[in-house]
């Protein structure tokens, strides 16, 4: 992320930088781009991953969306007739 | 839009419930109405337990017998109000620092006799990215999550 946050980089430029191979670059910028914290895009045969500044934004509607369902989920369960355990 | 919404998600319901119902359904039957799309664990969870004190823990069990502990019961106060940490990451992995969770606050305010407005507020969202360049194997450097949130706010200022 440091490295990511000073100018968008190729895997292999990431992989010289930092001491974990670039297979475990790959694996890492993979879930930071699923997480949408990071963005990618193709440069000739490179593929170059920038920082995604709606990562938090992403973050935010994610958990907007759970707690949305979750409430309608809640209300259907609160508006049940009462059981007998009442 | 502003930073602070941005960092806090906000949502209300009314429901035709006495408070304390409203209350009780929401502490004790949290797996029931949670998605169930996002599981921590590997295997079906069959039961969500919240520990009813502060202190306790929100946890999954899963019919393989595993068990996740992903909340920390902050404010426990029946039948108005209930605070719990969110050691969920970004990832939706259990985040082990305290430091890098958010925290969720409900609140059960009587409409009617039988009628409850249901509130959460989730905030501190920011708290998730805190550690991330920390994660990138020891290089200290502040420029990550601080640079980061910088141009977030810049975004924001733009699009106002």
């Amino acid at each position: 992320m440091t490295s990511l946050a000073e100018r968008p980089r190729a895997v292999g430029e990431l992989a010289d930088e930092l001491p974990i191979s670039r297979p475990a670059v790959s694996q890492h910028l993979r879930v930071l781009k699923d997480a949408g914290l990071v963005t990618d895009r193709a440069v000739g045969t490179r593929r170059v991953y920038r920082l995604s500044p709606e990562g938090l934004g992403a973050l935010r509607d994610q958990l907007d969306t759970f707690w949305q369902r979750a409430l309608h989920g809640y209300q259907d369960i609160a508006e049940q007739p009462t059981e007998e355990k009442s | 839009m502003t930073q602070a919404a941005a960092v806090v998600v906000r949502r209300e319901i009314v429901v035709q419930a006495t408070v304390e119902r409203a209350f009780t359904v929401f502490t004790t039957r949290f797996g029931d109405f949670k998605p169930p799309e996002h599981n921590l664990l590997g295997a079906p969870v069959v039961e969500t337990v919240l520990e009813p004190r502060v202190g306790g823990a929100i946890i999954d069990r899963a019919a393989d017998g595993s068990e996740c502990r992903w909340a920390r019961v902050l404010v426990h106060e029946p039948p108005h109000r209930v605070v719990f940490s969110w050691d969920i990451s970004p990832q939706w992995q259990v985040e082990t620092d305290p430091e890098r969770a958010s925290e969720v606050e409900v609140r059960f305010v009587a409409e009617g006799p039988d009628r409850t407005r249901v509130t959460v507020e989730h905030r501190n969202l920011d708290r998730h990215g805190e550690g991330w360049p920390a994660v990138s194997d020891g290089v200290a450097d502040d420029a990550g999550w601080p640079l980061y949130l910088a141009r977030f706010a810049a975004l924001l200022t733009a699009g106002d």
